[in-house]
């Protein structure tokens, strides 16, 4: 947000009036607030991590990263969970950027599983996730001795998740104990863990989605293709919109055909769908959010809401 | 980025360009509601984030299609956010949840704490961040029982407590009394003189009705004698802290030192009070060197100024030390105060007491030290105000208490400060957050009132006043009283007995002035005994070896 700064001059004399023009947006404000939590928990934890799912989110979570420790690097590594079905665009893009900008970067897969075959279609995707993302998350964080893991959660995500702490604790099990949570005043965070114990600690609690899109845009920040609007091969399996991918068997009846579509957000292939769009910038996906609510206010079914929504459960087991 | 491909530009409409730009400067305004359970607190924040076009379609349709209806209007507004009996049943704890809506002017965030169980420390943490307090009054009942009820009483106690900067009764239930503006009139009197008597300084009282939407976005028509703001209004346009935060004296805790190369060392952290530019001359803490900013480094390139509460990186002219949980102030402001001891309100959340004698760590601002609790001055009767004997606190417990901290901390007054007056109390076996405090005062450290004998020494620091305050600093950091007894009332003649009537009461004299009289020194020397010094070097020595010589006994 270069130029958004308060760079108004002021002198001993200064009258409050003038003061009072020094304001900060809510943006700033936000940025401010995460890039505290995000020192906080470096100076305090032994081994930190971050999170890096590749999505919206984790964009933002990364930038906010090289701001809070700049002119260093980010001085703890990326774990990105791979679970062997994320879309090619994702992948290249994780490589590519986490590259330009220095990162270390793990990947974690849970191979043993992957070479068992675990799919969605075998195992449900309920068990599916479970074994490749939150028994690779919780293997990765034991293997790599971390204490704390950056995620990049929001409150705003779902109900359960408004009562979530910016410092979420994690027995030795790395099991979240809903009764057993730390009361968090002003910003005075605890940190102390006896052994094994492990906190998740969430920067972006107070960010919205709206928060998300508005800062991409503002501090222009690369994201992966997937969320804008394109012709894309597509099926539509399940009342979903599947993008068509190599490798992907189709059934009998499935006609693969070009539609002008975006990822929502971004998953697993088999089980994210795709949305019908015409966003192609990023003002344009902001545009479309707000037309979402705006639609919504006026009591017109949204023909693709369901998807999202479906999105959103996926995600639950996760984080 | 050349590489990756990213942002494609530029909006197509003028009229959204004009949209997000207004979005980018929207500020942020954090609030708290404070209501018991038939007070119509959920209704409220449901008619809030309703009628400002926050709550998606979707939600109003499971919540119009839902069998409960406990509101007596067309839609129970309150289940919007109320999940907390199916929480109960789950048995996850009934805490604070945060909740989010904007309007073209603010972003808001709400803190939602629950009416009942575990009130004073739900209430405590939402409270602590807010800028706003919606103390919800129920007309009704003020109409029942010809006066404020005790509830009331106890949110307001507590948003006085935590010192949140606004609060505004919002007296629901409007329509149940008829929109009777006496019954509104009569609340009005009673909330203002009990928020006199609380210190509260910025109120504001708005009759609402939660139910049918009076007042709360949309105005109403059935109060046509209201002339005020509705809530929205008021929280949309009551003055943000952040500026009075900003024009306090600069506080910068450090919170880490960034490293990258031999070349550069920056102090990164929050500016929690004040404000800090390049050229400001500035002392860290405790060691009370002085030194100069050299440039308020980001990443979107160097600042001319940053104030509270941004987090930025300070670079300094000279190499000093500076590390985590130390603070740099401005060297021509008031210094905040360097203690080991001070008194302080505490609100207990935990099921273990607080008893006194017991030793907790403290966390403030960036600095972790241990605290011992002294005594418990007198516990606050919740109800009444009052205050009351006590050997212990249980849960919601607030109380005054006095502490002793093994290390000192810099601190302002809670009162002058949230962030430099507010400290957390952790548990140091089961690591748990047991307790919240906000520092009233500095106290006399427990030291001076022990027996074993500490020496007083005398410091000659011939024409160097700024290495004298430095010393000063650094004694008193090591729990070291000390003065400079460079005041023009203090004449040379009488620099002796001063020197001796310190060192009585264990308080080392320092003096930077440029020229003592033979038969001065002599007198002085005989007063301070050994510790007589006259450079900073032997004294600091001399400092060492004696807090080392304590530590044995």
């Amino acid at each position: 947000m270069r130029g958004c700064y308060l760079v108004i001059e002021s002198s001993p004399g200064e009258s409050i009036a003038k003061l009072h023009q020094k304001r900060l947006n809510h943006l700033q404000a936000l940025e401010a607030e995460s890039i505290y939590i995000l020192r906080e928990a470096v100076a305090e934890f032994a081994h930190p991590v971050m999170l890096y799912s590749i999505g919206k989110d984790s964009s933002v979570m990364l930038r906010l990263a090289q701001k809070a420790f700049y002119p260093g690097k980010i001085p703890f590594p990326l774990l990105h969970i791979d679970t062997s079905y994320k879309f090619p665009e994702m992948i290249s893009f994780r490589d590519t950027y986490a590259k330009e900008i220095g990162a270390d970067l793990i990947v974690h897969r849970n191979e043993t599983a992957i070479a068992e075959g675990a799919s969605p279609w075998k195992l449900g995707t309920q068990n599916c996730c479970g074994a490749l993302k939150t028994r690779a998350l919780l293997d990765a964080l034991e293997a790599g001795g971390f204490d704390a893991a950056f995620g990049g959660a929001r409150r705003d995500e779902e109900k359960s998740r408004a009562k979530e702490r910016v410092y979420s604790f994690r027995d030795a099990a790395g099991q979240w104990d809903p009764k057993n949570q730390r009361p968090e005043l002003w910003s005075l965070y605890n940190s102390r863990l006896r052994k094994g114990e492990s906190i998740r600690v969430f920067p972006l609690s107070n960010w919205t989605e709206l928060d998300i899109w508005l800062y991409l845009y503002a501090e222009q920040i690369p994201i992966v293709p997937l969320y804008y609007a394109e012709e894309r091969l597509a099926v539509i399996r399940g009342g979903a919109i599947t993008l068509v991918h190599e490798g992907m068997r189709l059934l009998p009846d499935e006609k693969p055909e070009m539609m002008k579509v975006r990822m929502r957000s971004l998953g697993c292939v088999p089980c994210t769908g795709a949305i019908r769009s015409d966003a192609e910038t990023l003002p344009a996906i902001i545009e479309e959010l707000i037309s979402f609510r705006r639609s919504e206010r006026e009591g017109r079914a949204i023909d693709h809401d369901e998807e999202g929504s479906m999105e959103l459960k996926k995600r639950e087991g996760y984080f | 980025m050349s590489t990756v491909p990213s942002i494609r530009e530029i909006p197509r409409e003028p009229s959204f360009r004009a949209f997000l730009d207004a979005h980018l400067e929207q500020e942020m305004l954090r609030f708290t509601t404070a209501g018991s359970v038939d007070d119509g607190k959920s209704t409220l924040i449901g008619r809030l984030l309703h009628d400002t076009k926050s709550v998606y379609e979707d939600q109003l349709a499971s919540i119009r299609a839902s069998r409960v209806n406990r509101s007596g209007g067309a839609v129970d507004l309150s289940l919007l956010t109320d999940g907390l009996k199916a929480e109960r049943e789950q048995g996850i704890t009934i805490d604070v949840a945060y909740r989010y809506f904007s309007t073209a002017k603010r972003k808001f965030i709400i803190a939602d704490t629950p009416g009942h169980e575990q009130y004073t420390r739900n209430m405590a943490t939402g409270a602590s961040t807010a800028d706003v307090a919606i103390v919800l009054i129920d007309a009704k009942a003020f109409q029942r029982a010809g006066e404020l009820l005790p509830q009331s009483r106890r949110h307001m106690y507590i948003a006085s407590l935590l010192r949140i900067p606004h609060v505004v009764a919002a007296v629901n239930k409007m329509d149940l009394v008829d929109y009777s503006a006496e019954i509104f009139d009569g609340i009005c009197a009673e909330f203002t003189a009990l928020a006199k008597q609380l210190g509260l300084n910025s109120i504001e009282v708005i009759p609402v009705s939660a139910l049918v939407g009076d007042n709360v976005v949309e105005r109403s028509a059935a109060m046509p004698w209201y002339q005020g703001p509705t809530l929205l209004e008021y929280l949309e346009t009551v003055p943000l802290t952040i500026t009075e935060a900003a024009t306090g004296p600069l506080r910068f805790p450090v919170q880490l030192v960034v490293r990258p190369n031999a070349e550069f060392r920056g102090f990164a952290g929050r500016v929690e009070r004040g404000e800090v530019r390049p050229g400001m001359r500035v002392r860290a803490l405790p060691s009370g060197r002085v030194t100069t900013v050299k440039k308020i480094v980001a990443y979107d390139g160097e600042l001319q100024v940053a104030s509270f509460p941004l987090s930025v990186t300070v670079e300094l002219q000279d190499e000093i030390d500076l590390s985590r949980g130390e603070m740099l102030v401005a060297e021509t402001q008031i210094a905040p105060q360097v203690s080991t001891a001070f008194r302080a309100m505490v609100v207990w959340m935990h099921e273990q007491p607080l008893v006194a004698g017991r030793t907790y760590l403290a966390k403030h601002t960036t600095r972790t030290v241990r605290a011992t609790v002294r005594r418990i001055c007198y516990r606050v009767d919740i109800q009444s105000t009052e205050h009351r004997e006590s050997s212990q606190l249980q849960m919601n417990d607030i109380a005054e208490a006095e502490f002793d901290t093994s290390l000192p901390l810099f601190f302002d007054p809670y009162a002058e400060n949230r962030e430099m007056g507010a400290l957390i109390l952790i548990d140091p076996v089961t690591n748990a957050t047991v307790g919240a405090a906000m520092i009233l005062a500095a106290t006399a450290p427990l030291d001076a009132n022990s027996t074993h004998v500490k020496a007083a020494a005398f410091v000659w620091l011939r024409g160097l006043p700024g290495e004298a305050a430095v010393l000063r600093e650094a004694l008193r950091e090591h729990g070291r009283a000390a003065v400079v007894v460079d005041d023009p009332l203090i004449l040379e003649g009488s620099l002796a007995g001063a020197v001796r009537a310190l060192q009585l009461a264990d308080v080392t004299a320092i003096s930077a002035r440029a020229e003592l009289s033979e038969s001065t020194i002599a007198a002085v020397r005989e007063a301070a005994g050994e510790a007589y010094f006259e450079s900073y070097t032997e004294a600091a020595a001399w400092l060492n070896s004696s807090s080392m010589q304590e530590e044995k006994r």
